[in-house]
């Protein structure tokens, strides 16, 4: 994850606690939003950014999990789209495996 | 309305796996701040020979030699499996080897910056003397025997002033000044990628005199559309590579300016090349780029971790030649321009429909009436161990939904789909370099042959990555065979004057 991101969603988490505070994931490919999943929960896994070795705890979805929970005229604008051409399965897989 | 063509294209490659490890950004960096790491002692055993890069599949389908729709055919990993018919010359341009390379560099700078050993010097002055793409049309060549440095000289300007080194299979070469003392824009590092950029992209424009009717004489305007930026603090990134590099080959009736949109620079500058051409402002216009130093071995990380070779090993570069519809080359359509528009927004649909879609609809056009799509052709052996995925097969499954979101396709056709427009990506991690244009040499021939009739090349830049705005862009323009129709359809002011004039002359004799 980008190492500026992992400054944002660090200071986040110090402002709001892990209790009131979800990441959401775009990533196009499974593995790269698994290692998100991973850095915002258990850390940087690369132990390059700010996120390395700090346990935030933070779950993560995926915007393909939250379907239900956006206005379906905007889910159907915005994402439909990539929805037909992602391996959506694998991505929710890989993700949900860090929040377990 | 008569449109302008694309006449020709050149390709060149240039492997350089000691600036990989010396000069890319990646590399640099570990070696500043963990000089001891594991990723640093793996590289020497994770390089390729000049042999590897000449045999592999990808760097073959750039140069020209094979159809990046070959690539198919081509047992994977392409890198363990060379090409048993590669060779360094293609047919739109060839692969260099590293050696040259410095010498391009010393030759093509004019502030007695590049400093190469004595030896190494003369015997590389003979080769590129020899060179029949360089010794043939740069007018700077002499410059390569200018100043030979002392090794001495070499290692105490590389400890006292700054300098960076320059080496070959490991062993210090020569160097690269800095270009003022205390100017941040003019550091030997900037200087290094800048005459990198240079060097190549001149190759390159002397390639296409090489390979086709072009001279470089009747050029008229240079488009310079590569990632660096040149300039001193006052100016930073000012400009102008263009007639930088046009003076190396000659170029002497030609003027020339900079267009930068990250990798979407190349598809903004093929319009605005068409633009000029059919305004008639100029009649011949180059648009070309050379290669980034700083990019080399940007991935280097996963692939070794993954233990594949250093991919990332060579520089692209290219140029594209737009001139007047001689009747016969392909046209490009400038009245189907798709532009990501500061409104479009963001999501990938958006950008879709903004950059493919509604150009087509504007035209009357579906997905369905382009034969061939050309994005990212980004090497997917160089992208997928990185985490990024296949580049070129996602932009192509994005076409096709939004052609099945549009019920131009069934849904069930989206495999089908991709493999109909698409192709594998062949072109190496450069930035701008894979963005749409690799394919123009093979569009040119496909379309010439028949094999197609419509090609659209699309350009995508991450505009983020300055950090002056989020907006992304992305342009798009279509290229077809000619109907062989030159001239022009519109009829001026004296054209209806006359008209008029002799149907009331008729009508006033028919009163008679």
């Amino acid at each position: 994850m980008d190492l500026e991101n992992q400054q944002r969603i660090k200071d986040l988490a110090e402002k709001y606690g892990k209790d009131d505070l979800v990441v959401v994931l775009g990533g196009g490919e499974a593995e790269a939003c698994g290692l998100a999943a991973e850095t915002v929960s258990t850390g940087d896994p690369t132990f390059a950014g700010p996120l390395a070795g700090v346990q935030l705890g933070l779950s993560a979805y995926h915007m393909f999990e939250l379907k239900d929970e956006v206005d379906p005229a905007v889910y159907e604008e915005q994402i439909s789209m990539m929805e037909m051409v992602l391996d959506k399965d694998a991505i929710i897989k890989e993700v949900q495996e860090y929040r377990a | 309305m008569t449109f302008p063509v694309l006449r020709g294209t050149a390709y060149t490659l240039v492997h350089t796996p000691d600036i990989l490890v010396h000069e890319g950004k990646l590399q640099e960096e570990e070696m500043r701040n963990s000089p001891d790491s594991d990723y640093l002692k793996a590289i020497p055993d994770h390089l390729r020979t000049f042999k590897d890069v000449v045999g592999y599949g990808p760097n073959q389908a750039y140069i020209g030699n094979i159809h990046p729709r070959d690539l198919n055919d081509v047992e994977k990993p392409w890198y363990e499996h060379p090409l048993k018919d590669a060779s360094t010359e293609g047919k739109f341009g060839s692969i260099m080897d590293e050696d040259m390379f410095f010498g391009c560099m010393k030759a093509v700078d004019m502030f007695d910056l590049v400093v190469l050993e004595k030896s190494f010097q003369d015997k590389i002055a003979k080769k590129m003397n020899d060179d029949p793409v360089i010794g043939k049309y740069w007018v700077t060549l002499d410059k390569v025997t200018d100043n030979p440095g002392k090794m001495d000289d070499i290692k105490s300007l590389i400890a006292d002033k700054a300098a960076k080194p320059l080496y070959l299979h490991g062993e210090l070469v020569g160097c690269v000044k800095r270009a003022h003392e205390f100017d941040a824009a003019l550091t030997a590092d900037v200087m290094f990628e800048n005459l990198v950029s240079k060097a190549s992209a001149a190759y390159v424009l002397a390639e296409l005199f090489a390979k086709t009717e072009l001279t470089p004489e009747g050029v008229d305007y240079l488009i310079e559309c590569s990632e660096e930026g040149c300039g001193d603090m006052f100016q930073r990134a000012g400009g102008n590579f263009a007639k930088s590099i046009g003076e190396i080959c000659g170029c002497v009736n030609a003027t020339g300016s900079d267009t930068r949109s990250f990798c979407a620079g190349p598809a903004h500058s093929m319009v605005e090349a068409s633009a000029l051409v059919q305004a008639g402002v100029y009649s011949n216009v180059v648009v070309l780029a050379g290669g980034s130093s700083a990019k080399l071995g940007m991935n280097g990380k996963d692939h070794v971790k993954k233990d594949q070779p250093l991919l990332e090993d060579c520089l692209g570069a290219f140029a594209i030649h737009v001139g007047e519809n001689d009747g016969k080359s392909p046209v490009i359509r400038t009245d189907i321009v798709g532009k990501h528009k500061i409104g479009s927004g963001a999501a990938p649909q958006a950008i879709m429909q903004a950059i493919v879609a509604d150009p087509l609809e504007s035209a009357g056009m579906t997905i369905k009436d382009v034969d061939v799509f050309s994005a990212e052709m980004q090497n997917p052996e160089i992208t997928v161990p990185a985490g990024a995925g296949d580049i070129p097969t996602a932009n192509y499954k994005m076409i096709a939904a939004l052609g099945i979101m549009k019920k131009v396709f069934a849904r069930d056709e989206l495999n089908q789909v991709v493999e109909k427009i698409g192709m594998p990506g062949f072109v190496p991690t450069q930035g701008h370099i894979p963005s749409g244009v690799p394919f123009l040499g093979h569009a040119l021939e496909m379309i010439e042959n028949g094999d197609i009739h419509r090609t659209m090349i699309i350009g995508k830049g991450s505009l983020f990555l300055g950090r002056l705005t989020n907006l992304f862009d992305g342009i798009s323009f279509i290229v077809e065979a000619n109907d062989g129709h030159v001239g022009d359809d519109s009829i001026d002011k004296d054209t209806v004057r006359q008209m008029i004039a002799e149907s009331m002359r008729k009508f006033a004799d028919s009163l008679k």
